[in-house]
């Protein structure tokens, strides 16, 4: 692992291991928009992608084809990719802000804060002035109350207590899916076990071309600006006393780094509802080869978790097809074991390798 | 650049930890800041690294109110190194000394050359740049020091102040890290416990008792017989030190010995 951590040390080797990743993705998805009820090779695939991208002939006969490719099938795989990027930038930042290993947007209770305000919203027709980006918004106010309530509760005296935090947040959490269920319940004629199975659980059924301009923008974005904050993220990781000692101000860059971080999971569970375990995971397999230093971290955690969200949610609609798994099923199912393994190898502290 | 704390009072839930605190270091100056245990030390520390921040009075550097400074202005002006030993996340040690580069630098701004170089240079003259590669969690607790010393110095700050920077280190690495301190020019003010120590170390010395500051001044004037008893209630006897001619104190464990030589049974 030393060799890899060498080579992702030095500026040029990092940008090696990112465009590879890049490329990684790249074919991921290729290979996820092909497979599905109708299987369309890779290179079938490639060809209509570039037909849609840089106008092409299309034959009268591929019609269905470039329809299942191009409307139905890229959107979601983006979706899957721009997901599971935004989720592990969000989990490497609020690991490093909370200083706990253990902690993600899913753990934390942002995740189904974010899910109480996107049914609320729904349910309501509350915030119609926003038109579609209501459940969006519904759901960022959810999360942001959701992180304020969590981090309030699990603070005394200003001091930010990270095991009372974990408590905290889990037991919000269920708290949160709970007031969702009630919310889903009350409401008469309402597929609720479907839709609270959605939000509780996750899938990127409901996407579409439309959905993504604005998760795009706001994952995008997100994981720049956390970039951007590397350093104060790397400062803040070292304890509050000491981020002070280096002008960071511990109490203000908590609060504004958690807004940042709930706007983007409330973007993201209003389109996925909320899946665990990418946040929490990822971010400690992108710290075994990139070691600590967050520029570095950030990078490698949004594009492999861009990566693995692909596969997931093609195995979550053809492991059972023609029914499809919730992605959280995925995600634990993978996710438990690597947790277990990680946290029980000897040495291992929080990304020590 | 002098560091002067002045009227500093601090009250957290009703307690008073530090109470109308005056205390000088002069530019250059070593001034220790010894007393029990929960006299305040640490606390009137946190006040001059701006991890807390006083109920009243103020902490001058230069002619600078600290409060009036922002949170970067001071950092480039006092270092710390603070008691919060335990860094979790596996940071290299050179990664960890050019975070000391973090109050000059913008965003994620990358280190210029000649940073570049003040953290090799820091490095050298701690004697840990062959360690540089290695991850902090990896190292003893005197190569942390070292690190976290080195990361203050590349801070480039006129004045450092130190939280019981000796705690778990062995002797020698105790003596190596106070002589560190000495012949930088810096304006250091450092809580010690070891008051033999704090005596060899420091120009002057400051003794807290329950937030209040009983003595001021050399260590010949503030470490007497009388004042380690009524402070630390233990006894001891002060002698010069053979070589340095500095005040060092020699204890006696209970049951003490007499002055006729003899054991005393009460």
């Amino acid at each position: 692992m030393s060799g890899v951590r060498g080579l992702v040390a030095s500026r040029a080797g990092l940008a090696a291991t990112c465009a590879a990743l890049l490329a990684v993705l790249l074919g991921s998805s290729i290979v996820a928009i092909g497979v599905g009820p109708a299987v369309i090779t890779p290179g079938e695939t490639a060809r209509h992608l570039w037909a849609a991208l840089a106008g092409g002939r299309i034959e009268a006969g591929e019609v269905t084809t470039y329809r299942i490719i191009w409307e139905i099938r890229t959107p979601r795989v983006l979706l899957a990719g721009l997901v599971g990027a935004g989720l592990s930038a969000a989990g490497v930042a609020i690991q490093a802000l909370v200083r706990n290993a253990l902690a993600d947007p899913f753990v934390l209770g942002l995740s189904s804060g974010a899910s109480v305000g996107a049914v609320g919203v729904t349910v309501s027709g509350g915030l119609a002035a926003l038109g579609v980006h209501a459940v969006s918004a519904g759901a960022f106010i959810g999360a942001l109350a959701a992180s304020l309530l969590v981090y309030a509760a699990s603070t005394t005296r200003g001091a930010l207590s990270p095991l009372r935090l974990v408590l905290t947040g889990v037991a919000m959490s269920f708290g949160f899916q709970a007031l969702m269920s009630v919310i889903v319940y009350s409401v008469p004629g309402s597929e609720a076990t479907s839709m609270i199975l959605h939000w509780t659980m996750g899938g990127f059924g409901a996407a579409s071309w439309g959905v993504l301009p604005v998760l795009c923008a706001v994952v995008v974005l997100g994981v720049a600006a956390l970039h951007r904050d590397a350093r104060a993220l790397d400062v803040m990781s070292l304890g509050d006393e000491t981020a002070s000692s280096l002008g960071i101000s511990p109490d203000r860059h908590r609060k504004r780094l958690l807004v940042l971080v709930s706007l983007m999971t409330g973007v993201m569970v209003a389109v996925s509802g909320a899946i665990s375990f990418t946040g929490l995971i990822v971010p400690h397999l992108a710290r075994m080869v990139a070691g600590a230093a967050h520029t570095r971290v950030l990078a490698l955690a949004s594009l492999s978790g861009a990566v693995f969200m692909v596969w997931v949610d093609l195995a979550a609609r053809t492991l059972v097809a023609p029914r499809e798994l919730p992605l959280g099923v995925i995600t634990a199912l993978i996710g438990v074991p690597v947790f277990i393994t990680l946290m029980r190898r000897k040495g291992y502290m929080f990304g020590g390798g | 650049m002098d560091l002067a704390l002045d009227g500093l009072s601090v009250v957290t839930d009703g307690t008073s930890l530090v109470r109308d605190l005056s205390l000088k270091a002069e530019s250059g100056q070593v001034v220790g800041l010894v007393g029990p245990n929960g006299s305040g030390k640490s606390t009137a520390l946190r006040c001059v690294y701006r991890a807390l921040r006083p109920n009243s009075g103020s902490v001058l550097i230069g002619d600078a109110d600290l409060d009036t400074l922002t949170m970067r202005a001071s950092s480039r002006a006092v270092a710390a190194l603070t008691q919060e030993g335990s860094v979790e996340l596996d940071f290299t040690v050179e990664e960890v000394v050019a975070l000391g580069r973090a109050p000059h630098l913008r965003g994620n701004q990358r280190l210029g050359a000649r940073e570049r170089d003040l953290c090799q240079e820091a490095m050298r003259q701690l004697g840990i740049h062959h360690l540089a590669r290695r991850g902090v969690l990896t190292l003893s607790g005197g190569e942390r020091q070292r690190v976290l010393l080195a990361r203050a110095f590349v801070q480039e700050t006129q004045i450092l102040v130190l939280d019981e920077p000796t705690n778990h280190l062995d002797v020698r690495h105790q003596v190596e890290l106070l002589s560190f301190l000495r012949g930088r020019g810096l304006t250091v003010l450092v809580v010690l416990h070891d008051l033999n120590l704090a005596s060899a170390a420091c120009d002057r010395l400051g003794v807290l008792s329950q937030g209040r500051l009983l003595a001021s001044g050399t260590p010949w004037d503030v470490l007497t017989a009388e004042l380690v008893s009524q402070v630390f209630g233990v006894e001891a006897t002060v002698v010069p030190h053979p070589l340095t001619g500095d005040p060092q104190l020699l204890y006696s464990l209970a049951p003490f010995t007499n002055s006729s030589g003899r054991h005393t049974t009460s």
